[in-house]
C-alpha cells in the first residue's frame, strides 16, 4: 500500500468508526430518550421508568462511554495506518 | 459564625485562590495567550472545559427547571452532553491538528475567503455576547442573595477578579483559574445532593436515590410516589411527555448541535498538546459535566417533591391537610423576603394552598374543598438549588459553599467567552484583516486591550442589560447551530466544498435562523413588534424558535452543497490542508 492508498484507508475506517458511534448515540437519546419513550416506560429500572431513564441519565453515561471507546479505537487504528504523532 | 460572616470567608478564599492562579500563570506569548501554549494535560482540559462549559444557568436554574418540567426537561440533559459527542468525533482533534488559534481562524483558511471569516467572527461575537450577559447576571444575582450586596457591586467584583486573571493571564490563566472553579462548583453542587439524597431515600448516591425507594418504610419508587403527588393536585405528571415530540427532537438536536458549535467550547481543544489528546480530553470533559448533570435530575425531582410535602402536608381536600402560613418553616421566610417565593391567601382559610389551577377538571374538586386559586403565585425555579441545603437541614458552610459553586460557574463561563471574543477581535480582525503584519509584542499588548475592553462590555451589559437579553440565549445556540457547527464539519469531511458554497451556507442557515426566532419574539426583539404571537398554534409544525437551529443546520447543509456543486472546486493547496488535516502526523514527522 502506498502512502496514498494507506492514507485513503484510514479515512475510511475512520468514517465507518463514526458513523457506528453516531448510530449509538442517536438510538440512545433521540430514538430511546424521546420516539419510544413511552414504549420503554413500560419495563423499569429499578425505581425508573425505562425510558425515562435513558431520557434523564442512561443517554449521558452512553455518550460518555462513546468518546472514550472512539479515542481507543482511533489510537489503535492511527498506529495500524502509521499515522500516528509519536 | 454567622452564615453572612462565614459566606464572605468562603467567597473571599475562592477569589483568592483564582488571583493566586492569576499571579503564578502570567502569558507571555500569543501562543500562550490564545490557547495556553498547547501544554494543557487531557484530564485537566476537560476539567477547564467542564467549568467553560456549565454556567450560572447550569449551576442554579437547571435543576430548578426539571422539577417543574419533569420529562419534558431531559431536553437540556441529552441536548448539552450530545453535542460533546459531535465535538468529539466531527470536530476536535481536526481542529486541533490544524493548530491555529481560533475558530474563524481555521473558516477563514479551509474556505480561502475572508467573507467566510468574517461571517465566523460575526456569529462568535454575537453568540458570545448574548451568552455572557446571563453570565454576568448570574454574578450579581448570586453576590445579591447570599452577601446582600447591591447587584451592580456584584458584577463589578466579579469584573474586577475576571480581569485579574484574564487579562494578564488570557487563557492560560483561565485554564488554570477554570479547574479550580470546577472543583469549587462540583463540590458545592453535590454535597447538598447527597444529603437530600440520604435523607429522602436513604441512597447516598443522588442518581441511585432518585431510582430508589422512598425510606419511610412505604417501600413505593420515590419517581412514582412524585408522580402521585403532583398528579393529586392537577399537576402533569412528572415522569411523563407533555410537549410535541417533533418539537422535542428538533430542540434536543439544536442544542446538541449548538453545544459542538460554540466557539468558546471549541478552543479549549486546541490547548492540548497533541490530536489524540484533543479525542481523550472531550471524553474528560463529559466525565466532569455528567457528574453535575445526572446529579441535576435528582436535585430537581426530589427538590419538587419536599417542596410539595412541606406544603401539602396531610390529604388533599382535609382541612387540616394544607400547611398554616404562620407555621411555615424558617427557610419559606428567609425566599419570600428575596421575593423568589410568594405566597397570597385567596380564600382567608391561613392555610397555603399550592396547586394547578388552570387545570379545568381538578380546579372543580379544589372549589368543592373551599380553594380559590393556587396560592403560591411565585415559586422561582431558582430556589430548588438556592433553597436547598436550608430545606434539608445543612449546616452552614454548605450554604456559603453553594454560593462560591455558583459564583465560580459564572465567572469561569463568562472567562471561556470573554477569550474567544478578545481573540476573534485581536488576532481575526486586527492581525488577519487590518494590519497583517503587527509583531506578535503588539498583538499580544492588543489582545489584553481587548480583553479589558470586552470585560468593560460584558459588566456595562449585565448591569443593564437589554429587554431581550432573557430571549435571547436561543439566538447563541441557533447561530452556533445553524451556522458554525455546519461549516466547521463540511469543512473537514466535504473536500469539494468551496468558497462560494460554505458562505452562502453559512448567510443561509443565519438569515433563517435569525428570521424565524424574529418572527415571533419581535424585530430586535422589541415587544410588540412580532409578526405572530410566539405560541405552539404559530409555529410552523409545531417548531418552537429555540428549536429552530437544527432546521438551519439543515438548511446550510443543503444550501452549501448544491452552491459548491455549481461553483468552481476548492484549489489544489486546499485540498491537501483537507488532507493533512484528517491526519493525526503532521507533515514533517513522515
Amino acid at each position: 500500500m502506498n502512502e496514498q492508498q494507506r492514507r485513503s484507508a484510514y479515512w475510511k475506517a475512520n468514517l465507518r468508526l463514526v458513523a457506528w458511534c453516531l448510530g449509538i448515540w442517536f438510538v440512545v437519546s433521540y430514538l430511546f430518550g424521546i420516539i419510544l419513550v413511552e414504549q420503554l416506560n413500560v419495563f423499569s429500572l429499578g425505581g425508573y421508568k425505562l425510558g425515562f431513564w435513558f431520557a434523564q441519565q442512561g443517554s449521558i453515561f452512553v455518550f460518555v462511554v462513546l468518546i472514550f471507546f472512539y479515542a481507543y479505537r482511533m489510537n489503535k487504528l492511527d498506529r495500524q495506518f502509521e499515522v500516528n504523532e509519536d | 459564625m454567622d452564615l453572612q460572616t462565614l459566606t464572605y470567608v468562603v467567597v473571599g478564599a475562592s477569589f483568592a485562590l483564582y488571583i493566586g492562579i492569576a499571579i503564578w500563570t502570567k502569558a507571555s506569548t500569543t501562543r500562550e495567550f490564545y490557547v495556553a501554549g498547547t501544554h494543557v494535560h487531557p484530564i485537566a482540559n476537560g476539567m477547564a472545559t467542564a467549568a467553560d462549559w456549565m454556567s450560572a444557568a447550569s449551576f442554579i436554574s437547571m435543576a430548578g427547571l426539571i422539577a417543574f418540567l419533569g420529562y419534558d426537561a431531559s431536553v437540556y440533559l441529552m441536548g448539552w452532553t450530545g453535542g460533546y459527542v459531535l465535538l468529539a468525533l466531527l470536530l476536535a482533534p481536526y481542529l486541533r491538528k490544524f493548530g491555529k488559534f481560533t475558530v474563524p481562524e481555521f473558516i477563514g483558511e479551509r474556505f480561502y475567503s475572508r467573507t467566510a471569516r468574517l461571517v465566523a467572527v460575526f456569529c462568535l461575537i454575537v453568540a458570545s455576547i448574548t451568552y455572557v450577559i446571563g453570565q454576568m447576571k448570574g454574578v450579581g444575582v448570586a453576590f445579591g442573595r447570599f452577601l446582600e450586596v447591591d447587584f451592580e457591586v456584584g458584577v463589578a467584583v466579579g469584573m474586577a477578579v475576571v480581569f485579574i486573571y484574564a487579562v494578564f493571564g488570557g487563557m492560560k490563566g483561565i485554564t488554570y483559574t477554570q479547574i479550580a472553579q470546577y472543583c469549587v462548583l462540583i463540590f458545592a453542587y453535590t454535597v447538598p445532593a447527597i444529603f437530600i439524597a440520604l435523607n429522602l431515600t436513604g441512597h447516598a448516591i443522588p442518581q441511585i436515590g432518585l431510582g430508589g425507594n422512598m425510606s419511610d418504610g412505604s417501600g413505593v419508587a420515590l419517581l412514582d410516589k412524585l408522580d402521585e403527588v403532583v398528579t393529586g393536585l392537577g399537576f402533569a405528571a412528572y415522569t411523563e411527555q407533555k410537549g410535541s415530540s417533533l418539537n422535542i427532537f428538533l430542540l434536543t438536536a439544536s442544542l446538541m448541535i449548538g453545544t459542538a458549535g460554540l466557539p468558546h467550547v471549541i478552543v479549549r481543544f486546541f490547548t492540548v498538546p497533541k490530536v489524540s489528546d484533543a479525542r481523550i480530553s472531550a471524553g474528560w470533559a463529559l466525565v466532569f459535566i455528567a457528574i453535575l448533570y445526572t446529579t441535576a435530575p435528582a436535585v430537581g425531582a426530589m427538590a419538587r417533591l419536599n417542596l410539595m410535602n412541606t406544603i401539602q402536608t396531610g390529604e388533599v381536600g382535609a382541612e387540616d391537610g394544607n400547611l398554616a402560613y404562620a407555621q411555615r418553616p424558617e427557610w419559606f421566610k428567609n425566599w419570600e423576603a428575596t421575593g423568589l417565593l410568594k405566597f397570597e391567601d385567596k380564600n382567608d382559610d391561613g392555610r397555603i394552598q399550592y396547586y394547578d389551577d388552570t387545570n379545568a377538571e381538578f380546579s372543580a374538586s379544589a372549589k368543592a374543598y373551599g380553594w380559590n386559586g393556587n396560592e403560591m403565585v411565585k415559586v422561582d425555579r431558582d430556589i430548588m438549588v438556592l433553597a436547598n441545603p436550608e430545606i434539608a437541614n445543612l449546616p452552614n458552610w454548605v450554604i456559603a459553599l453553594v454560593a462560591a459553586g455558583g459564583l465560580a460557574a459564572a465567572l469561569s463561563t463568562a472567562a471561556g467567552l470573554l477569550l474567544a471574543i478578545s481573540s476573534a477581535i485581536s488576532h481575526d480582525l486586527l492581525k488577519g484583516m487590518i494590519t497583517p503584519n503587527i509583531s506578535e509584542k503588539k498583538e499580544l499588548l492588543a489582545s489584553r486591550i481587548a480583553m479589558a475592553g470586552s470585560i468593560l462590555v460584558a459588566g456595562y451589559l449585565g448591569m443593564n442589560p437589554p429587554g431581550f437579553a432573557a430571549q435571547v440565549v436561543a439566538l447563541a445556540f441557533g447561530f452556533a447551530a445553524s451556522s458554525l457547527f455546519p461549516a466547521l464539519m463540511m469543512g473537514i469531511f466535504n473536500k469539494n466544498m468551496n468558497r462560494t458554497g460554505a458562505v452562502a451556507g453559512m448567510l443561509t442557515g443565519l438569515t433563517s435562523t435569525i428570521m424565524y426566532i424574529v418572527w415571533f419574539k419581535g424585530w430586535f426583539f422589541i415587544p410588540g413588534t412580532a409578526m405572530a404571537a410566539n405560541t405552539p398554534e404559530n409555529w410552523f409544525m409545531g417548531i418552537s424558535p429555540e428549536s429552530f437551529g437544527a432546521v438551519g443546520a439543515l438548511l446550510n447543509f443543503v444550501v452549501a452543497t448544491v452552491v459548491a456543486r455549481f461553483t468552481a472546486a476548492p484549489p489544489e493547496h486546499i485540498r491537501r490542508l483537507v488532507d493533512d488535516i484528517r491526519i493525526p502526523r503532521s507533515a514533517s514527522a513522515s
